[in-house]
């Protein structure tokens, strides 16, 4: 295994130093995040996803143990803006992560402060836009863009620093149905196009259900870790950290205790529909 | 209620004033600041205003905006005009009622302030009208980066004035959502006098603020995120070029500054 972020028995606390209980957001954190996976990271709200997420680029700096990028230490000052080019950040609210008033010149941003020269900037504003998808609009105020849009763009304001990882926290919790979809298949579009690492903070089951490996944080902890079939469907652990299973998985076992064998849980509406499909056919020729 | 506001807003086109380079466009304004307060005769205002129709002309900005920008502003214009007339001691007395006098002089007086403003409200809102405020912002950097050298934050400043410009959208749309938020539970914004009016928009206020301040940190967050340390070792994707047309315009209107001068010299 080659993991590009590690960290080890991460603790970290918002209380400061001095306080003299600290209440722990992160309390013994272990995980390594293979180069090229999709990771979703689930959570209840306080559950410490969104911090374990900023400790990923040195946002924040582990109160103890340590993070680990590529295996430079995320709390060496002289490396902290390598480590965050290479380790891109997309957050919740996309008007808040919107820069410039042109949708290019903020794509430019990220380049422009590392220092990258304009011919270079240009091409990579070009290329970031187009793999967005957001041509088009590039010479647009943001404030003009849907939800969607405007999390495209700052997808394709990380791309244009030419990163190996992308941690998005939380990208689609603002955003309608629509520009939910658009957001995550521009995600996995550009993992297959870049081999990019993603990590998607999410507290939407069908979102992490796209994932090739699920951890579910409680109290500061992991508590579940595994492929998305392993973890989504263990409808008891889900529960007991208080999130609910997929509603196709919820579905499924319903019909199951109503008798009808729909055979192994399906995690996707998709994969839901061919089940049952599949078990009123045999139904059919039993009778 | 919000949607009106059009002082300093930037409308796109493709003029010969939209396309002259911001940096001169600047420079432009300030000579004409200086030839609105260097005029004096007639014949001097009148150049101004000749100088002034032609760039509203050119830059095809509809002249109903340019009222309304005025509009604004007319209380300000009147209070002035009626101070002017009142209270400017004159030789030759028109009219005399009590303590107050209007004399030919304070009538003329009055007429050149009033024209001033107004020359100096459509001539600055020109600037703005035709120059997107991003390039307003650079080329206030570009132009004030000399005092880099004594240690004057320009690039933050400019920094600043861009994000300020970027989230003003924003902030609108907040303040309309905030204002429907309460009008729906209740609150007015519209009736009664002044000091109640104003009391109103404490519950207005006080959530904008909070929002904007959140929105401040978090936009840090997401500009440290993207590698932000400030001005030194940033490259820039916009590039400021000067065309022969800036330095023409910059000619022209330095003639005109001239004239404006030798007019008030001659007193013509």
């Amino acid at each position: 295994m080659d993991p590009i972020l590690e960290t080890k028995e991460l603790t970290y606390s918002y209380d400061g130093d001095d306080a003299a209980e600290k209440r722990l957001v992160l309390n013994g954190i272990d995980l390594a995040v293979e180069r090229g996976s999709f990771v979703a990271v689930l959570g209840h709200n306080g559950s410490g996803k969104s911090t374990l997420a900023r400790h990923f680029n040195g946002l924040f700096l582990p109160l103890g143990g340590a993070v680990y990028v590529d295996g430079i230490d995320t709390a060496a000052e002289e490396t902290i803006y390598e480590l965050r080019r290479r380790v891109g950040m997309v957050f919740q609210n996309p008007d808040n992560q919107i820069i410039a008033s042109l949708v290019e010149e903020d794509v430019a941003f990220g380049p422009e402060n590392l220092g990258v020269p304009r011919e270079e900037i240009v091409r990579r504003v070009d290329e970031a836009l187009a793999s967005v998808g957001m041509t088009e609009l590039r010479s647009h105020a943001p404030h003009l863009l849907s939800g969607g849009q405007k999390q495209r763009v700052a997808i394709a304001g990380v791309l244009a620093m030419r990163p190996e990882c992308v941690v998005l926290d939380e990208p689609t919790a603002m955003l309608d149905p629509s520009g939910r979809e658009d957001v995550l298949d521009t995600v996995e579009r550009l993992r297959a196009e870049y081999g990019l690492t993603v990590v998607l903070i999410t507290h939407h089951m069908s979102e992490a259900a796209r994932a090739d490996r699920v951890v579910v944080l409680s109290e500061g902890r992991v508590c579940l870790d595994g492929t998305p079939r392993e973890v989504l469907t263990d409808v008891d652990a889900l529960r007991a950290v208080g999130l609910d299973a997929p509603s196709p998985v919820l579905l499924a076992l319903a019909l199951r205790r109503r008798g009808a064998d729909v055979g192994e849980l399906p995690l996707t509406e998709e994969e839901c529909a061919d089940r049952i499909a599949r078990w009123l056919e045999t139904e059919k020729e039993r009778v | 209620m919000l949607k009106n506001i059009t002082l300093g807003q930037y409308f796109p086109g493709n003029s010969l004033i939209h396309r002259i380079d911001a940096r001169f466009k600047l420079i432009l304004t300030a000579l004409f600041i200086a030839m609105v307060f260097c005029a004096k005769t007639p014949a001097g205002y009148g150049l101004i205003a000749a100088f002034l129709i032609f760039v509203v002309a050119d830059s095809r900005i509809p002249p109903r905006l340019i009222l309304k920008s005025l509009r604004s502003i007319l209380i300000f214009i009147v209070f002035t005009a009626v101070l002017n007339v009142f209270f400017t001691k004159g030789e030759t007395v028109l009219f005399s009622w009590r303590f107050l006098t209007v004399s030919r002089e304070g009538i003329v007086f009055a007429v050149s302030m009033v024209l001033r403003i107004v020359f100096l409200i459509v001539g600055t809102s020109m600037l703005t009208y035709t120059t997107s405020p991003i390039l307003l912002t650079d080329a206030i950097e570009a132009l004030f980066s000399p005092l880099k050298k004594l240690r004057f934050p320009v690039h933050e400043l400019a920094m600043m004035m861009s994000i300020a410009l970027r989230f003003i959208p924003t902030l609108i749309e907040e303040t309309d959502k905030i204002m429907s938020a309460q009008k729906s539970r209740g609150a007015d914004f519209e009736s009664g006098n002044l000091f109640r009016r104003v009391k109103s928009f404490i519950p207005l206020l006080i959530p904008l603020f909070v929002s904007a301040f959140r929105r401040a940190d978090e936009l840090a967050t997401a500009m440290e995120s993207r590698c932000y340390r400030g001005g030194d070792g940033r490259t820039r994707y916009r590039v400021m070029r000067s065309a022969a047309r800036d330095w023409v315009a910059l000619g022209a209107a330095a003639a005109l500054t001239a004239g404006v001068v030798v007019l008030r010299i001659f007193g013509l």
